[in-house]
């Protein structure tokens, strides 16, 4: 029967993610938490992308995040773009940043590729940092106001929390959409071919480095949408989105939840936020707990808690 | 005015030498680490910052300098050994990222600790003052301080040399790298000696720690900070060479020191920049070995 239902959750994994993200609002503690979940959870499932699924483990996912937060911030900001044209341009930002860096990265190979992408990032970090003039700087980039979304003649109050929320929501559902089609795609299937045997595609006739740079653009147009609707939600791009706790936040959402499964990133993100969440209500040592828990989960659920329950089979 | 400014830039490159004497450490302790066990250390910078840390606890409770030069590799490298039989050998035989993504999970714990016990606030850390002046050295005055540090770090290198090609664990190590199985088959406890090169790698880095602090101070974040240089000094030097470690250590650290001097809004950016002119050219670094890593 159960097991039945996880067949059935991952055939129509798309109307099940529809379904969670439309009651998620209502079911958390922390009301303001739910839009963080969305985005942040579309953010871990880009980073999956590259890690679950091809197996290249990124530390420098901030920047292709905080690359397109700043682009969406800017473009609504200094240019007047509307916020459907700034979403775009943090997405292709994303992959923009995502493409230089893979280039870049993946001249590295196994261990080589987390130590070069942390170090890439870095360089991003300071780059925003020292352009004062235009982002900023350690002030963050701020003002980015967004009051009303017009879509198809109709307006929408962004500040209200719940419009925001689903308006957010259907974004990220169709962003969901796209990558359940780009992993069911033949392009998918060679992604996991390279995970799991290398040498094996390599014969195959698999341009490896191609696969893996095209993994990495795509992740960074997801994780640079991410970015942009950070941008929008907050009203404001801080310094610290590119820094290195954004890249280790992805990394540690994605693992808790479950690497190389499909809601595993959602599922992350929203233990880690509330996590997070609870441990602030006692005290500012948030990092302390999550750290340990990121740890146990790493020692006895490597799988992460998604996958562990995905594969659970009643006897 | 070229004269005067040929010797600010060899006290320029002076100064760039003490500081990459610091990275030398930290990628030596890595590279170390790396090269026997395959465990890229994540937790690298947070042990630098706990050497650190332990150096000022050492100072706060009426010890000096001196003393701290002792206890700081002692503590850290106890702590790394605990770390090593507690969690890290756990993993062994496991992916490559699994020990990786638990020494990460290390650095925020370990970080956090930092925080609660000596607070979220950096502290001062005085130079000691034996050391605490300038010295001529042909060109200008140079502190005494950094000379030190680049002493310090020649005496450790040394030493390690001796320990690694001169001695029987020395020789023990260096073949567990090649090929651990042929060790066990002979009867030598591999764990344990795994146990002793985590600590080795950890003692190292928390001396770096304590060197550095009087530089620039103690707060527990400047381990975050340190571990990227400390990333791309290894990668320019080749994972797994201690050769490699020592160059690209100084090469950064003087990088570091020059645009500092001319161009300062440059600073940060500019060993990354090397980093990525190094991948371009010759991806396994400067000593590594093609293939090494796959």
């Amino acid at each position: 029967m159960i097991a039945a239902l996880f067949r059935r959750a991952e055939r129509d994994r798309a109307l099940l993610a529809a379904l969670f993200l439309l009651v998620l609002p209502f079911a958390l503690p922390f009301r303001a938490t739910a839009v963080n979940v969305l985005i942040d959870g579309l953010f871990a499932v880009g980073f999956n992308l590259v890690y679950g699924y091809l197996g290249l483990l990124s530390f420098g996912h901030a920047a292709l995040f905080g690359v397109g937060a700043y682009a969406t911030g800017l473009a609504l900001l200094r240019a007047g773009i509307p916020w459907y044209g700034g979403l775009l341009l943090g997405l292709l930002a994303g992959a923009v940043i995502a493409a230089i860096i893979g280039l870049l990265a993946t001249r590295t190979r196994g261990i080589y590729f987390a130590m070069v992408t942390l170090a890439l990032a870095e360089c991003v970090y300071y780059v925003a940092y020292q352009a004062s003039g235009i982002t900023g700087g350690e002030n963050g980039l701020r003002g980015i106001v967004v009051a009303k979304i017009d879509l198809f003649g109709i307006t929408l109050d962004f500040v209200d929390p719940l419009t925001r929320y689903f308006l957010i929501a259907a974004i990220v559902a169709l962003a969901l959409a796209a990558l359940s089609r780009i992993l069911a795609s033949p392009f998918g299937a060679v992604m996991e071919m390279v995970r799991e045997n290398e040498a094996r595609a390599r014969a195959a006739g698999v341009d490896v480095r191609a696969v893996r740079v095209l993994a990495f653009v795509l992740s960074g147009a997801f994780s640079g949408l991410a970015g942009g609707l950070q941008a929008l939600h907050l009203a404001i791009v801080p310094i610290e989105t590119l820094d290195y706790g954004t890249s280790g936040m992805v990394v540690m959402m994605c693992l808790l939840g479950g690497a190389g499964t499909f809601f595993g990133p959602f599922v992350g993100a929203l233990v880690y936020l509330v996590l997070q969440n609870l441990v602030a209500l006692i005290s500012s040592h948030w990092q302390l707990p999550v750290g340990v828990v990121f740890m146990a989960c790493v020692l006895f659920f490597p799988r992460g808690l998604w996958g562990q329950i995905a594969r659970w089979r009643p006897a | 005015m070229a004269g005067l400014s040929l010797d600010l830039l060899a006290l320029q490159i002076f100064t760039g030498l003490a500081l990459g004497a610091v990275y030398v450490l930290l990628a030596t302790g890595m590279s170390l680490i790396f090269g026997m066990l395959t465990v890229v250390n994540f937790a690298h910078g947070a042990f630098f910052a706990l050497g650190a840390y332990v150096g000022a606890l050492v100072l706060a409770m009426g010890g000096n300098f001196w003393l701290a030069l002792f206890c700081v590799p002692v503590a850290t490298g106890i702590a790394g050994m605990a770390v090593e039989w507690g969690l890290v050998r756990h993993l062994y035989g496991r992916g490559i990222d699994d020990p990786l993504l638990l020494t990460f999970g290390l650095s925020y714990v370990l970080v956090e600790m930092i925080r609660i016990v000596a607070g979220t606030q950096g502290l001062p850390f005085d130079t000691p003052d034996a050391l605490a002046k300038a010295v001529d050295i042909g060109i200008g005055y140079f502190p005494l301080y950094r000379l030190f540090v680049i002493a310090v770090t020649a005496a450790i290198l040394l030493a390690l040399w001796l320990f690694l090609e001169r001695t029987r664990i020395g020789l023990i190590i260096r073949a567990g790298a090649r090929d651990p199985e042929i060790m066990r088959v002979l009867g030598v406890d591999t764990g344990r000696i795994w146990r002793l090169v985590f600590g080795l790698g950890t003692a190292i880095a928390g001396l770096a720690g304590l060197l550095a602090a009087p530089l620039q101070g103690v707060s527990p974040e400047m381990g975050n900070a340190i571990l990227a240089d400390a990333f791309v000094v290894t990668v320019v030097g080749g994972m797994g060479s201690l050769a490699g470690a020592i160059v690209a250590g100084l090469v950064v650290g003087v990088i570091v020191s020059l645009t500092a001097l001319f161009a300062p809004e440059a600073g940060d950016v500019a060993i990354f920049a090397l980093m990525a002119v190094v991948l371009l050219i010759r991806p396994q670094g400067f000593f590594g070995r093609a293939g090494l890593m796959s």
